[in-house]
């Protein structure tokens, strides 16, 4: 027996060498194609950060007749339709996994459950549709002029000499910042329910009894025992659905309203970098200006996407752990 | 073991239906591809209509806009590009293109205003390029109703529609605008992708018409064709006369009549804010950008073939989608320059010495 | 304290507090179940409207009137999907392999694994734009450049990959030890108990997160948009050329004016739906009639 084993031991060796090499080549190729994209990304917007210099980030411009180009209102447009999104999206994401892990019938946890997650699957671009061709004019002819009525009495920020901010003013166009945000938010519930559901019920369930042990209701088990055990987890929750929203784009260039400017207003039409990027992209020619100021978004997006993710994952998997 | 098994011949089985698959495209026919300008889309979808049956071969033909069809006749991803803005002679020699007008259109200005009819609203371009400024924000502004004395215009917010992608006809609208409005020019701007101050964006003619169409209040700059085919409301314009002019084929071929086609070595004529008291204000040729170095001589020759096809055959089609066919010598001289598109040597226009 | 404390004021508020919040949050899943109801429902009323055999037999047109369907857009899906699929399906489960049987929790795994998380979320805009810059635009001798459906289908790799990563890894490990003990017990190599024994013990799973990736690529737009940029006609080649494909097929279409081209976009978008919707299914029985084993 052992004689056969050390016939065979040369060749044992190089097959396995082989097989580990192969693994850890392919590991590598995760490592290598983050380091790759951040790097092409960088070198191809390179131009666009040279010629505007760092203020490329917080300049308020998108010329392409004198190839000026600048990223706030792409950035801003991000931002605000993703805040608005997770503003909308997290209170019934919340109110979804609550409902699935507490006050369910027990044989319905199941099916809706799947059925969460089925709709979690659904792809972006049938969203996008869905808010073009029902949203928008049903905000147009209805949502936006009531939210005027009931909401214009806000004062124009800062002042009406230099009006910055007007509220829910404004023509009723049906696309614009806030019908993005809320097709953002639609798109993202079904993940935050999923995900905040998964949070939930990593609860220990012997701090839960000790709660109901206590005399505690239902409301104040969760919001006294549940949450502040899995709160770490919950953010992460939270900003894994903020990783998504950022960088949607089908969802968003359908209804955001393709004007390059910063958002004046909640039914002001802006852009967002995703859909910048996908209106502009086609007509950008190899070696433009225009070009290297798309990359250059596609730099800052993927820069925020990652911090907000890597957060995100820190408090998920601290979460876990602590469980 | 039998799951390994499974899985090596579910991978050989959908290794051999990929292969079938990826050989379906190579048996295809020869296609003629040709992408940009949604001003001309109507026109040319038309004659490729007409034009597949006589000689077999086909055109097909997408509409992704003036900007990115130069791009992609640049990087030779198409047979041709279609614009509707002449492409700078230094840009063409760079890249080795040469272009040719094709045919001749119109872009109009519609509105959608509930409860006024748009056809008989009167607005100045210099008004025009001040909505667009997002300086007159209410159809019932004074400047508008000053222009339109009895017309009951509603107290409705305006939405103007541009366009989303890089476009000859926004370039065309905006050299109107910029010519009639000084603080347009100066801020705005022209050109196929311009920094807009107001209004939101849409792809394509097709998308701006949609626009308009959807949105209560709303006025847009679109092709002729677009608002002839889907009965929408166009206003009239003044034109450099001081006559208010309706958009009209007659109006049209009045200012395309003007165009000072003479010897520009690219055969690029503006026909903006032409002379002539019936002149519509906003008329443009449109242009075929072609590779000066093909690679496929057969292919070269087919899709000139279609645009000499179209200028002897297609009168019918110009005239259903009220477009204007260029003069007959702008045409041959345009024929006489197909002898620069070259390959292995040789012209690939059959006409050439 | 006797049981009858239990129904005290303060108790009885409370209690009603909580069901006052029980509702609250009723309500709210309904609010938002209800609206993603509307939506699959109007989805599927808008998209079975245009469905007929023309829209699987004919290729796209311009202009509408001529019979044209999604053929085109549908196939040139298949084989971008299938590419991504076959490239990054054996990288994913060579990641996961290694992530849960050689690298465990080493420095170099852990940092695989999370730079993995990070790729699996990213925005797929910017894969979309990385592969443009790699392989699009020409970079003389090397890349000769251009749209192609290889591109596409290297793109859409790129998002299937971490996907596939991190179900394979959690499946293997879910892989009693007692079968690599086994293994081991009768003399195998590591190489040999990896692919013999667990890989196949897990193979359910790992064909469920295969499914699960071939789900989330199909419906991927905006990483095609600037690798096989979509197109009217019918590609003649996988490696070069533009290549159409259904979600850009349907935004192209859902841009448009004519009335046959909305109908033929929610026909497209109810297809790739009922798709996804079906491979997730899939890959759950797929899974369940794994852990059955």
């Amino acid at each position: 027996m052992a004689s056969v084993a050390f016939e065979n031991s040369r060749r044992f060796h190089l097959g396995e060498s082989f097989f580990k090499t192969l693994l850890y080549l392919s590991a590598s190729i995760v490592l290598i194609t983050l380091a790759a994209i951040l790097v092409i990304l960088y070198v191809s917007g390179q131009n666009a950060f040279e010629h505007f210099g760092p203020q490329f980030l917080w300049l308020d411009q998108w010329d392409p007749v004198r190839d000026l180009y600048g990223a706030a209102a792409p950035v801003a447009g991000t931002l605000a339709s993703s805040a608005i999104a997770l503003l909308i999206a997290w209170p019934l994401g919340f109110g979804i996994a609550y409902f699935l892990t507490e006050s369910c019938p027990r044989r319905l946890r199941t099916p809706l459950g799947i059925a969460v997650e089925l709709l979690a699957a659904i792809p972006s671009i049938v969203y996008g549709m869905w808010g073009f061709f029902v949203l928008a004019p049903v905000m147009a002819s209805n949502i936006e002029p009531w939210l005027t009525s009931t909401f214009g009495w806000l004062p124009v920020l800062p002042n009406e000499d230099n009006p910055m901010w007007f509220w829910f003013q404004g023509a009723p166009v049906g696309v614009g910042l806030l019908t993005s945000g809320v097709v953002l938010a639609i798109m993202i519930l079904p993940f935050i329910a999923a995900t905040t559901r998964d949070v939930l019920l990593t609860t220990p369930q012997l701090l839960k009894d000790g709660g109901y042990a206590m005399g505690a209701t239902r409301w104040e088990v969760v919001t006294g025992v549940v949450i502040p055990a899995v709160r770490g987890s919950l953010f992460g929750a939270v900003f894994l659905g903020l990783g998504r929203a950022l960088g949607e784009t089908m969802a968003v260039t359908f209804v955001i309203g393709n004007a390059n400017r910063m958002p004046d207003g909640f039914f002001a039409p802006t852009a967002s970098i995703a859909s910048i990027v996908a209106n502009t992209f086609p007509e950008a020619d190899v070696g433009s200006m225009k070009l290297a100021a798309l990359f250059a978004l596609g730099f800052i997006l993927f820069v925020v996407s990652f911090f907000v993710l890597a957060f995100a994952r820190l408090l998920l998997r601290q979460g876990r752990m602590a469980a | 073991m039998k799951s390994t098994n499974m899985l090596r011949r579910a991978t050989l089985g959908a290794l051999a239906a990929f292969a079938t698959l990826a050989s379906v495209g190579v048996a295809a026919a020869d296609e003629i591809t040709g992408a940009g300008s949604t001003f001309a889309q109507p026109i040319y979808t038309r004659w490729a209509e007409a034009y597949a049956g006589p000689s077999g071969d086909t055109l097909n033909y997408q509409g992704i806009g003036s900007g990115a069809g130069v791009t992609q006749v640049i990087n030779r991803t198409v047979d041709f590009g279609a614009t509707d803005v002449s492409v700078a002679p230094d840009r063409l020699a760079a890249n080795q293109l040469m272009q040719f007008p094709t045919v001749i259109g119109a872009v109009v200005v519609s509105v959608n205003i509930p409860g006024v009819d748009g056809n008989n609203l009167k607005l100045t371009g210099s008004l025009i390029g001040d909505i667009y400024l997002g300086r007159v924000r209410m159809w019932n502004d004074h400047r508008i109703a000053a222009l339109n004395p009895g017309v009951n215009l509603p107290a409705l917010a305006i939405a103007p529609v541009y366009r989303a992608d890089a476009s000859g006809t926004t370039g065309i609208f905006t050299n109107y605008l910029s010519s009639v409005n000084l603080a347009f020019g100066t801020t705005t701007g022209a050109g196929t992708s311009v920094s807009w101050r107001a209004g939101i964006g849409a792809p394509g003619n097709a998308g701006v018409a949609g626009a308009i169409a959807n949105t209560h209040g709303a006025i847009g700059y679109v092709e002729y064709a677009y608002v002839a085919e889907n009965h929408m409301q166009a206003v009239q314009l003044q034109n450099r006369s001081g006559a208010w002019v309706r958009p009209t084929v007659e109006a049209f071929a009045a200012a395309a009549a003007q165009a000072p086609w003479g010897s520009s070595p690219n055969q690029d004529a503006s026909m903006i804010n032409t002379a002539g008291a019936t002149s519509w204000p906003i008329v443009s040729a449109t242009y075929v950008v072609v590779p000066t170095n093909p690679t496929d001589a057969g292919r070269a020759r087919k899709m000139l073939q279609f645009f000499d096809w179209a200028w002897k055959n297609g009168q019918t089609q110009v005239d259903a989608l009220h477009y204007i066919s260029l003069p007959a010598s702008v045409q041959n001289r345009a024929r006489q320059r197909w002898c620069q598109v070259r390959a292995a040597g040789q012209a690939v226009w059959s006409g050439c010495h | 304290m006797t049981i009858a404390a239990i129904n005290t004021g303060n108790y009885v508020r409370r209690k009603i507090f909580s069901a006052i919040m029980d509702t609250v949050c009723l309500l709210a899943a309904l609010a938002g179940l209800v609206i993603l109801a509307i939506i699959l429902s109007t989805l599927i009323q808008r998209g079975a409207a245009g469905f007929s055999p023309n829209v699987f037999t004919h290729a796209m047109r311009a202009t509408p009137g001529q019979g044209g369907g999604l053929s085109n857009a549908i196939v040139g899906s298949v084989i971008q999907t299938g590419i991504g699929t076959l490239i990054g399906a054996p990288l994913g489960i060579a990641v996961g392999i290694y992530l849960s049987e050689v690298g465990n929790n080493g420095r170099f795994a852990s940092l695989v694994r999370f730079v993995n998380d990070i790729l699996l979320s990213a925005p797929s805009i910017l894969i979309g734009l990385f592969v443009y810059e790699i392989l699009v635009v020409p970079h003389a001798p090397f890349i000769h450049g251009g749209f192609s459906g290889m591109a596409g289908g290297i793109a859409l790799a790129l998002l299937a990959m971490p996907v596939i990563a991190r179900t394979t890894e959690d499946i293997i490990k879910l892989v009693p030890d007692s079968y690599r003990e086994g293994s081991i017990a009768l003399g195998a190599r590591e190489s040999a108990t990896i692919t013999r024994v667990v890989v196949p013990a897990a193979f359910g799973g790992i064909l469920t997160g295969i499914l699960l990736a071939v789900a989330r690529i199909s419906g991927e737009t905006a990483p095609l948009i600037f690798t096989s940029f979509g197109s009217f006609f019918t590609s003649q080649s996988v490696f070069s050329g533009p290549m159409a494909s259904l979600p850009i097929a349907i935004y192209r279409y859902a841009a448009g004016v004519y009335e046959e081209h909305h109908q033929l976009a929610w026909t497209g978008a109810l297809i790739i739906t009922v798709g996804v919707l079906l491979l997730n299914i899939a890959s759950r029985a797929a899974f369940a009639h794994a852990q059955r084993r």
